[in-house]
Order: structure tokens, then C-alpha cells, then sequence
């Protein structure tokens, strides 16, 4: 591969100017991943990757993705938290890469929670 | 944890978690010493020497969600299955410095792992974080600076996808701005 220069990354600066105004008011869902000690060494990573390679791969405008810490459910980890609209938040346990894709198509776009994939529907407190 | 790149990510989280504006990720690997050395410093709000002395015991945590705190235990831990240590050096208000020292050759040595997932997750979830990363394997050195990649994207966030692209492919092929 050719060398990367100031150069490439202007570019990358005014194409990732057009698309956020495209995306300008559009946040309509919120994941959040879980990344404590727990979340990490279950996944949480690889989790977090494979949602934004979807997010990026399908132009996926409308979602913003976040991490947290623990949430005290370590053994469910990974887990992750969606938030769609006005809707009460949904706790995603024991997550894959190819679960948060359907999570983040289903759920975080198109608004019908994943029921089978779901731990709580509600939020608890977090550190 | 599977790889030395996910443990770096844990320590990481603790430092935003201390209010870091900076983070600085030191890797040196060296098969002449027969070393990998890992160094996690920040600017964050250190610890108090009562904090500093329990920390590496897994019964002790900060969060009040459950009552064990594994990352630096575990970290600790993987150090010494390979014939190396963990040190903390810590002062309230100026910052820690966390370093584990690995045998390169070790058996029970973790891969280094993916360390581009593993800048671009922080990033992603703490955007206003300046990170610098450096990478030096035998003779060759990689550096890679938020804060030079800032200087470019104006007022573009880092955290949009174009961008963290560009960092992933920069990370991992190992390849400075020119």
C-alpha cells in the first residue's frame, strides 16, 4: 500500500464532512458497549469492532455508539445497552459479533428489540 | 485475556476513568533482551498512597457495582507467568504510570494482539482524549498522535468513521503521516 500522507487524511476530513451532515439530527438509538475488565476479556472488543464495520459497511446514520464500565452482571458479559428513541433502554447479554449486527439492525434502526438476545428491559445504575 | 493488546485497553479505561486528558501507550519489544515492555502513563488524578498499596489486590475496587477490581490483577499476573513484574507509580494529582515487563520468548506469553481495535476503541468512547502510541520492535519504531492527526481535521470529529478508518489502517500497518 502507498504511503499515507496529510494529504490522504484532508481528504478523509472533507468526506467525513459530508457525511455528518448528512447524519446531522438524525441520532435516533444509542449502544453502548460494556467495556470492563469483564467486558474485555469475554469480547467486548471484538463486539465493539464488528458493530462499527456494520455501521460503517451499511452507512448506518441514524446510531451512536458509546462504551460503559461494569455493570455487576459479569457473567453475561459481553453485554450491551440499546437505546432507541423514547423507548425504556434494553440490556443485550452474552453478545457475539454476529448478534450486534442483528441487535444494531433490528433494534438500534429499525426500533423492534431482539427479544431472544435480551437480559432486562430497563436500566440499572452504573458505575 | 486473550491478548496483551486487551489488558492495555483495561488499564487504558482506568485512566479515563481517573479524568486523563492524555494517554500515553509505550510498547518495546525486544528479542535481544528477550523483553516486551509495556508502559500506560496519564495525566489523570493519581492515587493517594493508602489507594496505591491495595490496588493490586483483587478484592479491591473504586466501583460500587460489584466487590472485586481484576484488570490490574490480572495484568499483574500475566507479567509474572512469563518471568516479569508489574509496577505502579502513582502521585494524587500528577498522574500514574502503570509498566509490566513480559518474557518475549515465554511460553505463557499472551500475542501482542490487535492494538489499531484496541486505540480505536478508546477513541470511540472518549473522543476528547489525546493518545499517544508508541511501538518499537527491535529497531524499528512506530509513532502514532491524536494530537497530530487533530491538527489536520479541524473541527471534523476524530471519532467519525471515515477517521477512525484511517487510524485503524494507520496502526495497522504501522504507518506514520508524511
Amino acid at each position: 500500500m502507498a504511503k499515507l500522507t496529510i494529504e490522504d487524511l484532508r481528504k478523509i476530513r472533507e468526506q467525513a464532512k459530508r457525511s455528518r451532515n448528512l447524519r446531522e439530527g438524525e441520532g435516533t438509538a444509542r449502544i453502548t458497549v460494556h467495556m470492563g475488565t469483564c467486558g474485555i476479556a469475554a469480547g467486548a472488543r471484538e463486539v465493539m469492532d464488528a458493530l462499527l464495520k456494520a455501521i460503517d459497511e451499511r452507512d448506518v446514520r441514524n446510531v451512536l455508539v458509546t462504551t460503559s464500565g461494569c455493570a455487576g452482571l459479569c457473567s453475561h458479559e459481553p453485554m450491551a445497552t440499546v437505546e432507541y428513541a423514547d423507548s425504556p433502554p434494553v440490556k443485550y447479554v452474552n453478545l457475539d459479533g454476529e448478534k450486534i449486527v442483528r441487535i444494531l439492525l433490528e433494534h438500534a434502526v429499525e426500533g423492534n428489540a431482539v427479544k431472544e438476545y435480551a437480559f432486562a428491559i430497563g436500566s440499572e445504575k452504573m458505575s | 485475556m486473550k491478548e496483551l493488546a486487551l489488558h492495555i485497553l483495561d488499564v487504558a479505561e482506568n485512566s479515563v476513568r481517573a479524568g486523563a486528558s492524555c494517554i500515553e501507550i509505550i510498547v518495546e519489544e525486544d528479542r535481544i533482551s528477550d523483553k516486551i515492555v509495556i508502559e500506560i502513563r496519564d495525566d489523570g488524578s493519581g492515587m493517594d498512597d493508602d489507594t496505591l498499596s491495595r490496588v493490586l489486590d483483587p478484592f479491591f475496587t473504586t466501583k460500587d457495582v460489584r466487590r472485586v477490581g481484576m484488570g490490574l490483577s490480572l495484568f499483574r499476573r500475566a507479567a509474572e507467568n512469563t518471568g516479569g513484574y508489574l509496577s505502579i507509580d502513582s502521585r494524587q494529582g500528577s498522574g500514574t504510570t502503570v509498566k509490566a515487563v513480559f518474557g518475549h520468548s515465554h511460553i505463557d506469553r499472551q500475542p501482542m494482539g490487535d492494538m489499531a481495535s484496541t486505540v480505536t476503541s478508546l477513541l470511540l468512547s472518549h473522543g476528547e482524549i489525546d493518545i499517544f502510541y508508541k511501538h518499537i520492535i527491535g529497531s524499528d519504531e512506530f509513532v502514532f498522535d491524536t494530537r497530530d492527526i487533530r491538527s489536520v481535521l479541524e473541527d471534523t470529529p476524530i471519532t467519525s468513521p471515515e477517521v477512525i478508518r484511517f487510524i485503524s489502517t494507520m496502526i495497522r500497518e504501522r504507518k506514520t503521516l508524511e
